[in-house]
């Protein structure tokens, strides 16, 4: 890669610019600042898509009565119940009986605040689902900047 | 407390922080020499372990191989400690801090604030140097940003206990003794050595050349046997792990080449500039697949047609990844 040629192409970045190396017009490498490139902007953010799809269907599974408010909380965190249960101290096929809306409503305070801490939220907000999807990625709402 | 530390910003996280603590400590180098030495160019393709649900597919070594290598081939005393308590994992943090020792750490990226959100998943193999503690912020080092930067104790004892692939269990790192004197040219050697076997002679069929060439046969079968979607899921995971902060761009490789043009110097070989520039080329050969990747990706250019060109691409980077390491194995014999 040329010096020349080095992407300047933020998107999801927040504004913090990494190192790229490129080669000079005397053919010497140097270490130049980039906020960006075009191609990974597309594949980071087709992987928070996918994240996002993941907690519209978790969403409408709760609202179904399916699963409890917990799995929210677990997929936003983008862990599945083994990494849960590794987090959480709580065993494998407990925190898969805690994703059950009616185990989860009987829960006791210990496991929901061992939960809640985890997921720095507090034990009622730990029973709350939003409606939309609340990442709080604000750039990732806005559509792509006019760099294609 | 904190530690007169030189922090430098690199590309990537544990070649910068090899680096930066080799000049902490008096040896000064480069991130490409302490990637090079460390022998940290590689590629790997294995579908049967998944990495959130998607084949690990890596363009470097192993986290944590970088700094043992490079230390080893260069006559370096390190001492590695991992712990089951996060209470003691402290307590010796603190004490190393104290006792002025900048420490390197394996921690995981989800739980690190300083983070820019987007990058922030369960990735494991992050590394960094912790330079002070100030109150109850950790200050650190960390080679992929700018400046140096505070971490809250309870964040950073969550990312030195991540969980999941990779746990760092509490991993920290400290530079013990420097040698009297160094032997640059030959951990230079040594490390282009190693790459040039892995690159070129592994005996599976997952890793180097081969592992290229095993990637390029089996993803045109991806848009019939996955299906659109989860196609195109895999295919923008390779570009992650080729281009998302850490690599310098092209999957490591112009890391790589800016190592073989120092190394030219280093070994008084002129035929590696030339290597260099061939890296170089390859480099950029990975760059136009990421890019055409990325525009499969977002629905640009048609799925199947698309497929065949990329495998053609990736064909065209291990042959010319062949040739490169063919000459640079008789490049340094001698």
């Amino acid at each position: 890669m040329k010096k020349e040629d080095v992407p300047q192409q933020g998107d999801l970045n927040a504004g913090h610019s990494e190192v790229n190396y490129a080669v000079d017009r005397d053919g010497q490498y140097t270490l130049e600042s980039s906020v960006g490139w075009e191609a990974k902007n597309i594949a980071l953010r087709q992987a928070w898509e996918a994240i996002v799809d993941q907690l519209r269907e978790v969403i409408a599974e709760i609202k179904a009565g399916q699963k409890s408010a917990l799995a929210y909380h677990m997929v936003k965190s983008q862990m599945d119940p083994g990494l849960l249960a590794q987090y959480s101290g709580i065993a494998r096929w407990r925190v898969k009986r805690h994703l059950k809306p009616v185990v989860f409503a009987k829960l006791d305070t210990t496991a929901l605040t061992t939960y809640a801490e985890l997921f720095n939220t507090s034990i009622e907000k730990l029973r709350m689902v939003p409606d939309e999807p609340d990442l709080s990625l604000a750039e990732l709402d806005q559509t792509e900047s006019n760099h294609s | 407390m904190k530690i007169d530390f030189h922090h430098r910003q690199f590309a990537h996280c544990e070649s910068g922080v090899t680096a930066n603590l080799l000049n902490h400590h008096g040896l000064p180098c480069s991130e490409a020499l302490a990637f090079g030495i460390g022998g940290g160019l590689f590629f790997g393709y294995v579908p049967f372990i998944k990495l959130n649900f998607l084949p690990l597919t890596t363009f470097r070594t192993g986290p944590g191989s970088i700094f043992k290598k490079a230390t080893r081939r260069l006559g370096i005393e390190i001492k590695k400690q991992k712990f089951s308590s996060p209470a003691a994992a402290e307590r010796e943090l603190d004490r190393l801090l104290e006792a002025g020792q900048p420490v390197g750490a394996q921690t995981g990226v989800f739980w690190l604030p300083f983070f820019p959100p987007a990058y922030r998943f369960h990735f494991n193999g992050h590394n960094l140097v912790i330079i002070g503690k100030e109150g109850n912020d950790y200050l650190i080092s960390d080679p992929i940003f700018e400046e140096t930067v505070r971490c809250p104790a309870e964040d950073l004892r969550k990312a030195r206990f991540a969980k999941g692939a990779l746990a760092p269990k509490g991993k920290i790192y400290t530079i013990e003794k420097m040698p009297d004197q160094f032997d640059l040219p030959l951990a230079v050697e040594s490390g282009i050595r190693e790459v040039c076997r892995v690159m070129l002679k592994t005996p599976v069929p997952l890793a180097g050349v081969r592992g290229i060439r095993l990637l390029a046969k089996q993803m045109v079968k991806w848009p019939a046997k996955l299906g659109e979607k989860k196609t195109i899921l895999h295919l923008g995971h390779i570009i992650r792990m080729q281009e998302e902060i850490g690599t310098g761009g092209g999957g490591f490789r112009f890391i790589y080449a800016a190592f073989l043009q120092e190394a030219a110097g280093i070994l008084q070989n002129d035929k590696l500039v030339d290597l260099s520039q061939h890296c170089t080329e390859i480099g950029d050969l990975w760059r136009d697949f990421a890019l055409i990747a990325s525009r499969v990706c977002r629905g640009r250019a048609a799925v199947q047609d698309s497929f065949e060109d990329l495998a053609d691409l990736l064909r065209q980077c291990a042959t010319q990844e062949e040739i490169l390491f063919n000459n640079l194995q008789t490049a340094i014999s001698r």
